[in-house]
Formats: C-alpha cells, sequence, structure tokens
C-alpha cells in the first residue's frame, strides 16, 4: 500500500476559497444539512471545519456511525458468544467498548473471555485456522462498507472447509435509515453530504429517490476538508438553482454504478432481514442484512443460543435524538457529565465516528470561539 | 415529564456543568472498574484514573504527590539533590526497528531522569524470564542493554532475575530502576508555567508506537518507520544551558505529547494551545495514522522530550536542541493560554481548531 499522504486536499488557500464560496452562496440563510456518514462527522471535527463555516450554515450528523447504531439488544447477544467456553470472539477495536446491559467486551475479557481486536475479517478466518480446537466468532458491523469483506471472508471460510469459525452479522444498510429520517416528524433538513465509502459499493442510483421523492439535494463526499467544503458548495448550488439532484463529489473514487462483484458478493452470502432493531430509530423494515441459509453453518445465530433479548436504552441516554440528527450531541443532558468517552452510557460517545464522541474529543471547545484567531507568533527559528 | 425538558438549550451552561463534573472527578477519580482492563495500562485517562485514585492515596507522601516522572529528594548534609524512578518493560515484540526490549529499558528510565534535571548516575535492572526462554534471545537482550548503557555512560551497578512457569510470563520482562543527582540551579517545576510560554518539541512524533505497532501487526502497510529510542539526558543538559528558567520537561511516551501537554495543563490550571502544522510527524507515521484511524500525537515516543520554556528564551532553546544528534528536527509547536483551563486546543491544519484531549482506551497495547 503507498503511503503518500492527502495534503493536496488540505491546502488552507483552497479551503479560504470554498469556505467563501459557501458564505457568498448561502446569502445569510439558514441551511441546515446532515452529513450521513460517521466518517463525515469525525472528518468535520477532526479538521475544525465548522470553525470555516458561516453560523448559518448547519451541519447536522446523520446515523451513519456502524458502531452508533447497533442495538445494545446485540450487544448483550455479542457479550454473550463471547463468553460461551471454547470462542475466541473477534471483534473490530470500537465494538470492544460499547456498553451492554451487563458491561462491555472489554468487561468479559478482563473477566476470561477471550476477545481478540482485529483489523479486518482475514484476521478473524486466521485466527480460526491457528486454533483448530476453538470456535472463532467475528463480530460483522457496518454499513455496505464493511459488508463485502465480511462476504468474502464467507465464500472463503466455506472453499477452505472451515469447520470452527462462524460470524455474528450485524450489518446494516443505509438506504432504509435515510428514508426513516426523512420521514420522521419535525424533520427539517435541506440537503445530504452523501456518504462516500457506502457509495463506493453502491453506487449513486440508490439515492434517487431522496430528489425524486423529497425534493432534496445530495451529494456523495469525499472525506478530506476540501471535499466536505465542495460538496457544501455543491448542495447550496442546488438548493439556489431549484433542481435537487444525487450528484457525485467523490467521483476520483466513486463510479455512479458502484462496484457490481462486491454486491454479487453480498446477494450469494447475504439477504435482508424483514426488519432490524436500530438504536433510536426502532425497528425498520429490511434494513440490515443475514446470513443466508447456504451458509448457516458459519452462522453464529445458528450455532449459538444467543439471548435474543430487546434491551432498551439507558434512560438518560439520548442516542436516539442525536442519531436522528434532532439534537446535537451536547443538548443531550448526560453529554459530557454522566456521560464521557471514558464512561460512556450510549454508544455514540464510543465510536470515533460517533456524533458524541467527535464532539466531545475535539469540538466542544475552539480557540476561534476563545477569540484567539490569531495563529501562533513563532519564534524564529 | 416533556420530552424537551431533557435537552440543554445553551452550550456556555452545558459546557460549564461539564466542567464543573470535570473539576469533581479530577478532584477525585473514581475507579469503576472492577478488573484491570488494558486500558489501566495506556497512559491515557484510564490509567491515571487508577494512579491518582488507588496507588498514590496507598503510598501518599510529599515526594510522590509532586506526580513527576522521578521523585527529586534532598539527600544527606550537602543538601544536593538526588533523583529516583523506576519503570517496567513489557513490549511485544521483543524486537522491533530501531530497539529491542533492552534498549527501551535503559533508556526509558534515564529519560525518566532526565526529565526530571537528573544526570543519572546508575541502573538496576530485573528481569523475569519465561520458561523455556530461548537462551540466544536473552543473549541478545542483556547484550543490547549493556551497549545502550556504555553508550549513554550509565553504568547497570546491580539487578536481579527471576524465572517463572511457561505461561506465566511473556518471554521477558524487564525493570529498571534509576538514580541521578539534580544541578543546584536546575529548577523544573510545574507551578512556574506561566501564560505565553513556549511549547517545544525535540522532534517526529509517533515513530515508536508505530514502529512496534507495525512490526507486531500483520498490518501490510509498506513502511519503514524506526523507533526513536534514545537517551535523553544530553540533550536536557544542553536545553538547560542554553534556557535555564525552562519551566517543566516531559518525555512523551505511552498516550504520546498529548497526554503530556494535557497532564501539564490539568495541573496548572492553565491551557496549551498547538498549532498542527508545526508538529513535526514522518510521512509514513501520517500515512499509517490516516489508515489506522490514530492521531499521532497520541502515539509513544522513546526519544523524545516536550519542553515549555518562557518565550524570552525559546529561540536559545530551540537553537540548543536542534544543535543536539537528538533534536536536530525540534520545532517550536505552541503556547500557554488562559483558557479553557486545564485543556488543550490544536489549530488544525486548515485553519479551524479542536480539542486534543488524552487518549481513551488503548490502540496500541505493550509498547514499552
Amino acid at each position: 500500500m503507498t503511503m503518500r499522504f492527502v495534503d493536496e486536499y488540505r491546502t488552507p488557500d483552497g479551503i479560504a476559497r470554498l469556505s467563501a464560496e459557501i458564505v457568498r452562496l448561502s446569502h445569510g440563510r439558514r441551511v441546515k444539512l446532515m452529513e450521513v456518514c460517521g466518517g463525515h462527522t469525525h472528518a468535520i471535527y477532526k479538521h475544525g471545519l465548522q470553525d470555516l463555516l458561516p453560523e448559518n450554515v448547519e451541519l447536522v450528523h446523520g446515523p451513519g456511525c456502524p458502531v452508533c447504531v447497533i442495538p445494545m439488544g446485540r450487544i448483550d447477544d455479542a457479550v454473550a458468544i463471547a463468553r460461551t467456553p471454547g470462542v475466541i470472539f473477534a471483534t473490530y477495536g470500537d465494538m470492544m467498548r460499547v456498553p451492554s446491559s451487563t458491561g462491555s467486551l472489554i468487561d468479559a475479557k478482563a473477566d476470561g473471555a477471550d476477545v481478540r481486536f482485529i483489523y479486518s475479517p482475514l484476521d478473524a478466518l486466521a485466527l480460526a485456522r491457528k486454533n483448530p480446537d476453538r470456535e472463532v466468532v467475528f463480530f460483522a458491523v457496518g454499513f455496505e462498507t464493511t459488508a463485502p469483506s465480511t462476504a468474502a471472508t464467507l465464500l472463503r471460510a466455506r472453499a477452505d472447509g472451515l469447520k470452527n469459525f462462524s460470524v455474528f452479522c450485524n450489518h446494516v444498510t443505509i438506504i432504509p435509515a435515510i428514508k426513516a429520517i426523512l420521514d420522521s416528524p419535525g424533520m427539517s433538513l435541506q440537503g445530504f453530504v452523501g456518504p462516500g465509502h457506502v457509495s463506493t459499493i453502491i453506487g449513486i442510483h440508490p439515492f434517487e429517490f431522496i430528489p425524486r421523492d423529497y425534493g432534496l439535494p445530495i451529494v456523495v463526499s469525499g472525506f478530506e476538508p476540501a471535499d466536505i467544503l465542495q460538496s457544501v458548495v455543491m448542495i447550496l448550488r442546488q438548493l439556489a438553482s431549484g433542481r435537487p439532484a444525487v450528484e457525485n463529489q467523490y467521483a476520483r473514487v466513486v463510479r455512479d454504478g458502484g462496484n457490481r462483484r462486491a454486491m454479487e458478493m453480498l446477494g450469494e452470502t447475504m439477504m435482508l432481514r424483514p426488519f432490524f432493531e436500530w438504536r433510536g430509530l426502532g425497528f425498520i423494515s429490511q434494513s440490515a442484512l443475514a446470513i443466508r441459509s447456504e451458509f448457516a453453518e458459519f452462522d453464529a445465530e445458528v450455532r449459538f443460543t444467543v439471548p435474543n433479548v430487546r434491551v432498551t436504552d439507558p434512560k438518560a441516554c439520548q442516542c436516539g435524538e442525536v442519531l436522528k440528527g434532532a439534537i446535537k450531541p451536547w443538548q443531550c443532558k448526560v453529554f459530557g457529565t454522566a456521560c464521557t468517552p471514558e464512561t460512556p452510557i450510549g454508544s455514540c460517545m464510543v465510536s470515533p465516528e460517533g456524533a458524541c464522541a467527535a464532539y466531545y474529543n475535539y469540538g466542544r471547545y475552539s480557540l476561534m470561539r476563545q477569540g484567539a484567531a490569531a495563529p501562533l507568533p513563532l519564534v524564529p527559528a | 415529564m416533556s420530552g424537551t425538558s431533557r435537552i440543554e438549550s445553551s452550550l456556555p451552561t452545558q459546557l460549564g456543568r461539564m466542567e464543573r463534573a470535570r473539576i469533581v472527578r479530577d478532584g477525585a477519580p473514581r475507579l469503576r472498574d472492577e478488573h484491570i482492563t488494558l486500558s489501566h495500562g495506556s497512559g491515557g485517562k484510564a490509567s491515571h484514573a487508577l494512579i491518582e485514585s488507588l496507588i498514590l492515596p496507598a503510598f501518599a507522601n510529599p515526594l510522590l504527590d509532586g506526580g513527576a516522572d522521578a521523585a527529586v529528594f534532598t539527600s544527606g548534609a550537602g543538601g544536593e539533590r538526588m533523583a529516583l524512578t523506576t519503570d517496567s518493560y513489557v513490549v511485544s515484540p521483543l524486537f522491533f526497528p530501531g530497539g529491542d526490549i533492552g534498549t527501551l529499558a535503559v533508556h526509558g528510565t534515564i529519560n525518566d531522569l532526565a526529565v526530571s534535571g537528573a544526570r543519572p548516575l546508575a541502573l538496576s535492572v530485573s528481569l523475569i524470564l519465561e520458561e523455556g526462554l530461548d537462551m540466544a534471545i536473552l543473549r541478545r537482550v542483556v547484550e543490547s542493554m549493556a551497549r545502550a548503557a556504555a553508550v549513554a555512560g550509565v553504568p547497570i551497578v546491580t539487578g536481579d532475575t527471576k524465572v517463572v512457569h511457561r505461561g506465566k510470563a511473556d518471554q521477558l520482562f524487564i525493570t529498571t530502576s534509576g538514580v541521578g543527582v539534580v544541578g543546584a540551579g536546575v529548577r523544573l517545576d510545574m507551578s512556574t508555567v506561566q501564560v505565553g510560554d513556549v511549547v517545544l518539541l525535540s522532534g517526529y512524533v509517533g515513530d515508536h508506537g508505530m514502529a512496534v505497532m507495525l512490526a507486531r501487526e500483520a498490518l501490510e502497510l509498506d513502511a519503514e518507520i524506526e523507533s526513536d529510542s534514545a537517551p535523553l539526558h544530553g540533550l536536557v543538559a544542553a536545553l538547560l544551558a542554553a534556557a535555564p528558567d525552562t519551566r517543566v520537561i516531559k518525555d512523551p511516551t505511552r498516550g504520546g505529547v498529548a497526554s503530556a501537554l494535557n497532564e501539564i495543563a490539568a495541573r496548572t490550571h492553565l491551557a496549551i494551545s498547538i498549532d498542527e502544522e508545526h508538529v513535526p510527524v514522518r510521512q509514513a507515521v501520517r500515512g499509517a495514522c490516516e489508515i489506522l484511524g490514530l492521531e499521532p500525537l497520541h502515539i509513544a515516543n522513546e526519544g523524545k522530550l516536550v519542553a515549555i520554556v518562557p518565550r524570552e528564551q525559546a529561540q536559545a532553546a530551540l537553537h540548543a536542541l536542534r544543535g543536539h544528534e537528538f533534536g536536530a528536527d525540534a520545532a517550536v509547536i505552541g503556547e500557554v493560554i488562559a483558557q479553557p483551563e486545564g485543556m488543550v486546543l490544536l489549530r488544525t491544519g486548515i485553519g479551524g481548531s479542536r480539542v486534543l484531549d488524552m487518549l481513551v482506551g488503548d490502540p496500541l497495547p505493550r509498547i514499552c
């Protein structure tokens, strides 16, 4: 993999031009846009993009943080599988700290469960080969971005005839969640910054219902600061012209038709669940993926008895409102007081892509709001 | 109760509530965990909670409570000040580009003395060996320690070895302790930090943590990153000679530069502002961090120091650091400001700003 860096998308000049263009196009009108993807939320706070937008242009954080939308009951199920004797439970690092009703996977690990943190489902497959006398379970989470690698892993596991590997599948799909938000009462968005990574897989056509049925613009965006600002410019231009459409700002990576091979692998190994619970959004029909019966031997929900109970979120937690963009992270009463990244109550405070974690870690203070706008007077070298 | 009654309506109000909660937490950090988790070893928030709420209260005494990397105390009638420190090393793998567990064990303890303003005099070494450890590995580590100590000019003068059953340790753990003397003119003290002081960093950040991580994980990142493991007492001496009123020096090991700066901000009740553009980060480290979703300022260093220096001595300090082999890439990276108390803020490369907090959780266990 090449390690060439991405500074070309971060030049202050280009950024300043885009920022000025946003001021010009928005004419001081209030514009509320949702960035659907958690990767965008993270980038916005990490680069302090909010400081470069006029006050009247607001970015609202959407439901696209895979760690955040998994309901607590599923984490309970994961912990139950992880605690089963003989199991090696393989998970992405992000998921380890999400609280279940009986503690997080990190707590289960400290308590004796064999929980391993991995970077790719293929690492889980390698664990299974290395430990033939153990049951290796991969905790699959994520949108269409990560689902194809889980699909490829299932195909590989079957080709290799592995007998001790299974997947606890929690993959979700983005379109039904966007629909749920558009249909929720009091929805006041004027457009969407579309999910760049998901779109590399599904393409941009599945978003066409947004301008067609709801009359709103959506621009599929890359993840660099300039990408996001440029997408905002494109949305504002659409709003000005009164012709909402699906546009692709991230064409250097996203093909309009998506990735057919990845979609085929998904179709071969997984199918839509009739419904799935999302944290905060409730049950959404056809919004998640289950493993096909042809691959049942690799389906942890078939191989293990999981409690499969619905657990309501702690009362104080308002992750649901945050995920819908109904409130800002800091408007939740427990934000930053009882709920912090060290002691998260809700999942939005755990993942780096979660709106609450991003706001807490990066956004709560700004040098600009402190009135220290001038750059550091440097000591001459 | 209506749904909106739980919604906070003003950001300043909520920041105020958070501030009060933080002060309560910092005043009496709570250890809620029932078990030790890997987070307690990260050098981040959980480590601090463990130390502040369980360990410091048990041993409480004025020397310990200073919270420095080494305890500095007056010995005997001469009034000369001594410094004492200790550290354990459990890095996995034992060998990595740029060093090994042996060089770390020598450099790490020397550096804890050095950043306390002490001239290191001698080290002790204690080895915990796992039954079955290959003798060739032990020999290689011991020779590496001997070489590192000789180059640094700090002898290893006493030690101990223990062997535990197979599986009760992972190959080899090392503890080193060090003793040094603090010169009469040295007054490193966190409480002298003032608004307007300047933050210096002695070179590229994140090399050590990333080198170990890449050596350990099959990440298939084609990057050549070497640990920066190095003894810093010479660099500290050069800095103190050039900037005698240097307020405080830290070696940003676990938890990285961000943790070191947050500790200074928290203990001084001041704030620190950092300019991201001026923080030296190698292309390869930055690229790996982008891919892994890590913050270079959270990654461990083993041969770097952060110093807070009065503005009028900053240029001399920078010159002195750059004139030394371990400080050639030193930079001024920020300044001490008054508000918001206890926080570190960072001006991003594109002209925005954000909070730079301590690390939460542990992306990289066992890096030292």
